[in-house]
């Protein structure tokens, strides 16, 4: 059975819902979503999931949703030694639909209301329009405090006198966003440039920068990187929530790297980022505590010792 | 040798074209980003099998004069887009990364 917009029952808003507005559901929602007729047999239901990497799938007769078969069902056929049943022996029926047009605020109350960790969404007519998993909120709340940083970093931008060598500004980095992992340090090189920066110095900034930023997307649980730039030096932060460090001077030893397969594919992990942060930087200081996060300063001067060094 | 010469003499093939000329002062190679980080100079140019964005990032922020990308590597479209907002050229060559930084050698001096 589909039940949908019972706004009366989802009530207690967690946190967090101030950042996310007036996000609707659609608005977050994956669309073409895949969905099977009631005939299908759990055989090949088991093979879409498969091929799709998913882990459960709408059953509908003409758009309406009737049950959703998960990967749970697909387990109890197979046992049973059933798997040629149409998915409709074995689905769960109780589903619970969610209205594409509801605040995002109310999927959050789902989720936690509810023990599934997937909700079709339906549109006016009551026909599948697309599903929502943690992870579309996960990514759609990521977005929004980007987006919302971004604002505020605009408007500090605006208010700095741009002849004057000053800028304050924070990027947030997200785990695994390796598109995205780069675009701070280049920016902050731009910045340095226009401003006449030899380029000697630019290039030590550039190398704490990006290591730090690739760092916080490849080892981190996400984080911020931070900029404070003035006349007489630059001070790289970077700050994250997890998962900490081990062993601080292992890990500031040449070649040590937990970096996985996928992330030396990429070409990372060759233990080589730390050491050179501390090579190029004036001043270099790494806290440190497993669970908890860590913390690392980097500052390259301007004026003072370099000119002393050139 | 400037980047131009490079791309004749080496006879390889640019991603994207209308990029600006540029002295070549030697080559790199490595497939290890944070060893190019670390080890490249300004003015050389990387020969790599490591074709993704994230190498036409560090190659600008270390201000090297062009990527080649060795053993005809496929240069993925957003690399491609990639390089040229940052208007760095990228080569791509059937040869492997030794014969590569060998021919250079020869053809350039370094
Ligand atoms: N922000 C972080 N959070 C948790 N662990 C980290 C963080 N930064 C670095 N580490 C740990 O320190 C190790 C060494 O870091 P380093 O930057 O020197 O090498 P790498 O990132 O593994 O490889 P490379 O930088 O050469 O691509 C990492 O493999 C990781 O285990
Ligand atoms: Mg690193």
């Amino acid at each position: 059975m589909t039940n949908m917009g019972q706004k009366g029952s989802f009530q207690s808003l967690p946190q967090g819902c101030e950042l996310i507005g007036d996000l609707k559901i659609s608005e977050v929602m994956t669309r073409n979503v895949l969905a099977v007729p009631r005939n299908t047999t759990i055989r090949e239901a088991q093979s879409i999931m498969k091929e799709n990497s998913i882990t459960g799938v709408p059953v509908v007769d003409s758009r309406v949703v009737v049950g959703i078969v998960s990967m749970n069902d697909i387990m109890n056929a197979l046992e049973s030694g059933r798997m040629d049943d149409p998915v409709t022996d074995w689905m769960t029926f109780e589903v619970q639909a969610l209205a594409e047009e509801m605040p995002l605020s109310f999927a959050i109350s789902a989720f936690s209301k509810y023990p599934f960790r997937r909700f079709p969404v339906v549109n006016k007519r009551n026909e599948l329009a697309g599903i929502i998993t943690f992870r579309n909120i996960n990514l759609a709340l990521i977005r929004e405090l980007s987006r919302q940083l971004q604002e505020k970093n605009n408007l500090n931008e605006h208010s700095v006198d741009m002849s004057s060598l000053e800028l304050v500004k924070e990027y947030l980095l997200s785990r695994y966003d390796f598109e995205n992992g780069g675009k701070a340090s280049s920016e902050i090189k731009k910045f340095l440039k226009g401003h006449g920066i030899p380029s000697r110095l630019i290039r030590r900034v550039a190398i704490a920068s990006y290591e730090l930023e690739i760092n916080l997307v490849a080892h981190s649980d996400g984080g911020m990187l931070g900029f404070d730039i003035n006349a007489d030096r630059v001070v790289i932060t970077s700050h994250d929530h997890g998962p900490g460090i081990a062993d601080v001077d292992q890990a500031l030893t040449e070649g040590f790297s937990t970096a996985n397969e996928w992330i030396r594919s990429l070409g990372f992990g060759a233990g080589i980022g730390l050491p050179n942060i501390k090579r190029v930087s004036d001043e270099f200081i790494i806290q440190s505590t497993l669970g908890l996060g860590t913390m690392i300063r980097a500052v390259i001067n301007i004026h003072t010792k370099d000119q002393h060094n050139n | 040798m400037t980047i131009k010469e490079l791309q004749t003499d080496m006879n390889c093939r640019a991603v994207w074209n209308g990029w600006e000329d540029r002295e070549v002062t030697g080559a790199y190679t490595s497939d290890l980003l944070s060893d190019v980080m670390a080890r490249s100079e300004e003015g050389q140019v990387l020969i790599t099998i490591q074709a993704h964005k994230n190498t036409v990032a560090v190659a600008v922020l270390k201000d090297l004069s062009g990527i080649i990308t060795a053993s005809n590597r496929p240069v993925p479209d957003d690399m491609i887009e990639t390089a040229r907002d940052e208007e760095i050229p990228v080569f791509v060559t059937d040869n492997n990364q030794y014969e590569t930084g060998w021919r250079l050698h020869e053809l350039g001096g370094f």
